[in-house]
């Protein structure tokens, strides 16, 4: 079977799912819908073992029909890769039809070009690790959502709209051009506020759906704005026309070869990169990842850590070529990113709620993501991207078991000492946290180091850059096993009457954790450091990656700048900062655990600072929603007000005015004429009047008269 | 004792229509109106047939007897038209019936 030709079977197979379920799911569901039933407050109770209802058959079906389609996504994907890895310039674009066409407009440069979007797909290797990932770690996500979600009464809602982001996800990264990719970019936007507001009848996951949605819009203008530009410019949106032109190569179509100049390509980058923070959850655009909690645990590992955050990090990677001429919008990739995984960070490690953890965990990961992006080093945020979608998926999966054997509880304050009551749960979980910290052999510290030492060295790179990056891999190993220590270690602090019901999960749950605890510590050792000198199976995913970056040229050059001696020294003291961080935690947390009351009330001020997300969603308040909303509102009010009824209301006044006039006109002029004349007749006939007196006896004497007078006259004659 | 001529009869018949005349124009009661209407045509029959005896045509003779049924007529009429009037003004002074004017 050519899988190669059918890659556009893989995004529709979840599609069919989703349809499945969600035009049909309510009808299958033998039970009467009854969301509201659930306590609002807190996610719903994880408490029963399983009644009778749980275990309807139709249930069981949809169990296996939902993740199945995903399976068989996977299946096609991975055939399709390895068929892809047999040709010789591993890109694949199969074109099924011109989507939308045919409209002729002028470029910038005055040439005419035709719009034109292909509904089509691009398998290369940059978009095989995206499915590889989306398909794989969703497959898995979805297996543990049977278990996770099996008392939840929107099931059918449930499992419709993972297979529909599924779907949207899986259209982003295969798309063949930026127009069709901005669809799934929408459409998995779409899925997030969904999936938030999953628990719709909460508040707060209700608010939370509709900041994702807000933020992210604010975003796509940028992305949006930065496609136009693209078109106006470049006069093709394809990626691989894009990246031809870019790169200098033959240009193909009607377009010269002849670009615009760097400014306009650093403002047409820009604006795409404005897109992706608030895709991938970067400063400026990053409080809405925290908030996004509220939505069910296997949501945030999927939508939230895994996918569709990295979603701005492929489309980065994907724009390589542009990003490769513009240095001034790299430098400020690679800023936005050191920036935003240092600060994020910084209140990871203070916050209490076990998701909220690692939902600044994850902005802070998609910031290291960015900082390879800025410095150049594509294929290693990608690969950063591959490795960290296996750990921080099984770290969120794994709070999520946590969350279930507690009932619901997310405070990490009162949890403690569950390490033998959930044994898998425990030991996956500490697979994951020592991937992310950076021990050697484990996933995360091949990506995070690649990281460091290319932000140290490259010619994007810089000193400061990796020192924040460095820092950041010390505070992320501290507040990870800080999370670990107050979760699994120490004394049991449980609410009262949680411990009895305190169980491990159920095989679909535990089962996607072993596999991704053993993906935490194999993925790493497919992008070895060049220094270990190992065979070259162990570097797999640079030589993968570079067709699509044709990075080789630069690698080559940054060849002669390579010392091994500081590249050791580098790995080293990355290496020691994570067992500092974690030594710290244990120390911390598990040794004397009333250090961190003292340094709370030592360092009052900095604690409250980090505790309250250094009030960066008050500072949004303040400017946006309440000085640009409500103070924009007043003036837009005063401008109705005062403009726009002036307006209406000069425009009455005039009327008014002008109708007055002419009933002036009327009255005295119109009305006058006609009644002067009038008043002539009247007058005139006046004397002929009298004469008419109305008797019969004077009418009778003129005509008497009248005789006399002829007869007068005859005879006078 | 003179022979009454041509010229008798039409000095009557001058009085006559001298009298009505004034009467119709000077008199109030409507009734009085119509008496005087009555003694001018008859004023206009002693004309017709003094002029028919004077020149032995009998044409004449015939024109006065038109004219006394049409005096009948005429009266018949203008009674039947006061009676109507007095009905609805309560009066048959001719001088307070002055309707029909501007």
């Amino acid at each position: 079977m050519n899988f190669l030709d059918q890659i556009w079977l893989i995004p529709l197979f979840p599609l069919f799912g989703a349809l499945l379920m969600l035009l049909a799911g309510k009808r299958l569901d033998p039970q009467p819908p009854s969301d509201v039933a659930v306590a609002p407050g807190v996610e719903p109770a994880h408490h029963s073992h399983g009644h009778a209802h749980q275990h309807s058959p139709l249930k069981f079906l949809v169990s296996l029909f939902c993740p199945g389609m995903v399976l068989l996504s996977f299946i096609f994907s991975v055939g399709a890769i390895w068929q892809l890895s047999q040709t010789a310039d591993r890109v694949h674009q199969v074109v099924q039809f011109t989507w939308l066409a045919g409209l002729p407009f002028h470029m910038a440069n005055g040439q005419l070009a035709t719009f034109q979007a292909d509904w089509g797909f691009l398998l290369d290797p940059l978009s095989s690790v995206m499915i590889l990932v989306v398909t794989g770690v969703g497959f898995l996500i979805h297996v543990y959502s049977i278990g996770y979600m099996a008392h939840d009464n929107g099931y059918y809602r449930f499992f419709g709209y993972l297979n529909l982001f599924v779907f949207f996800m899986l259209m982003l990264v295969l798309a063949n051009n930026y127009i069709l990719l901005f669809v799934g970019w929408e459409g998995v936007g779409l899925c997030s506020y969904l999936l938030i507001g999953f628990y719709f009848h909460k508040k707060s996951a209700a608010d939370a759906g509709k900041k994702a949605f807000i933020m992210n819009r604010v975003g796509d203008a940028g992305f949006i704005l930065g496609m136009l530009l693209m078109m106006s410019v470049l006069g093709t949106v394809r990626f691989t026309d894009v990246n031809a032109l870019l790169r200098g190569g033959a240009p193909s179509g009607p377009f010269g070869p002849e670009v615009a100049g760097v400014g306009v390509l650093s403002a047409m980058s820009l604006l795409m990169f404005f897109g992706a923070t608030g895709k991938s959850a970067q400063i400026p655009l990053y409080t809405w990842l925290p908030d996004a909690m509220e939505g069910p645990t296997p949501v945030s590992a999927l939508i939230h850590a895994a996918t569709m955050v990295t979603a701005g990090v492929y489309m980065v990677a994907r724009s390589a070529a542009l990003y490769q001429l513009t240095p001034v919008t790299s430098t400020v990739v690679a800023v936005v990113g050191a920036v935003t995984a240092i600060l994020a960070a910084s209140i990871a490690l203070v916050q209490n709620d076990i998701k909220r953890v690692l939902a600044y965990s994850t902005i802070s990961q998609l910031g290291y993501m960015f900082l390879a992006l800025g410095v150049g080093a594509y294929w290693v945020a990608i690969f950063h991207l591959f490795t960290h979608a296996f750990f921080k998926a099984l770290l969120f999966l794994c709070s999520g078991s946590v969350i279930h054997a507690l009932g619901g509880e997310q405070d990490m304050r009162r949890m403690g000492a569950l390490k033998d009551k959930i044994p898998i749960t425990h030991w996956t979980m500490w697979v994951g946290s020592l991937a992310i910290a950076g021990i050697p052999g484990l996933a995360g510290f091949f990506s995070k180091d690649e990281i460091l030492w290319q932000a140290y060295s490259s010619p994007g790179g810089s000193k400061l850059l990796w020192f924040v990056g460095l820092a950041t891999a010390g505070l992320t190993a501290f507040y990870m096993w800080r999370l670990m220590y107050m979760t699994f270690y120490g004394k049991s602090h449980l609410a009262p009457g949680v411990g009895k019901h305190i169980h491990e999960s159920p095989a679909s749950m535990t089962a996607p954790l072993t596999l991704l605890a053993i993906g935490s510590v194999l993925a790493g050792w497919l992008g070895t450091p060049k220094l270990w000198n190992l065979p070259e199976g162990f570097r797999a995913f640079e030589r993968w990656l570079e067709p699509a970056f044709a990075s080789a040229a630069v690698e080559a050059a940054r060849e002669g700048a390579h010392n091994a001696s500081v590249e050791w020294i580098l790995m080293a003291l990355s290496v020691a900062v994570a067992i500092i961080g974690i030594a710290i935690a244990r120390y911390f947390y598990h040794t004397r655990p009333s250090i961190p009351d003292t340094i709370e009330r030592t360092f009052k001020p900095l604690y409250t600072l980090l505790y309250n997300k250094w009030y960066v969603d008050e500072i949004y308040d303040f400017l946006f929603v309440n000085g640009l909303g409500k103070g924009g509102g007043r003036v837009c009010g005063a401008f109705d007000r005062d403009v726009v009824d002036g307006a209406v209301n000069g425009a009455g006044w005039l009327t008014r005015f002008s109708s007055s006039v002419s009933i002036w006109w009327d009255t005295w002029i119109v009305d006058g004429a006609v009644r002067f004349g009038s008043f002539c007749v009247k007058m005139l006939s006046y004397p002929v009047c009298i004469l008419e007196t109305g008797r019969v006896q004077t009418y009778a004497f003129f005509v008497v008269v009248g005789a006399l007078a002829f007869l007068g006259y005859y005879m006078a004659r | 004792m003179h022979p009454i001529t041509t010229f008798h009869y039409l000095a009557l018949s001058a009085a006559l229509l001298l009298i009505g005349t004034v009467g119709v124009l000077t008199r109030r009661n409507v009734v009085i109106i119509l008496m005087s209407i009555e003694l001018i045509l008859n004023a206009v029959n002693i004309n017709l047939i003094a002029f028919s005896h004077a020149l032995h045509n009998v044409n004449g003779q015939i024109f006065a007897i038109f004219v006394i049924t049409d005096a009948v007529a005429e009266a018949a009429v203008g009674l039947g038209i006061l009676i109507a009037l007095f009905r609805n003004k309560e009066t048959v002074q001719a001088d307070e019936m002055d309707l029909l004017k501007w």
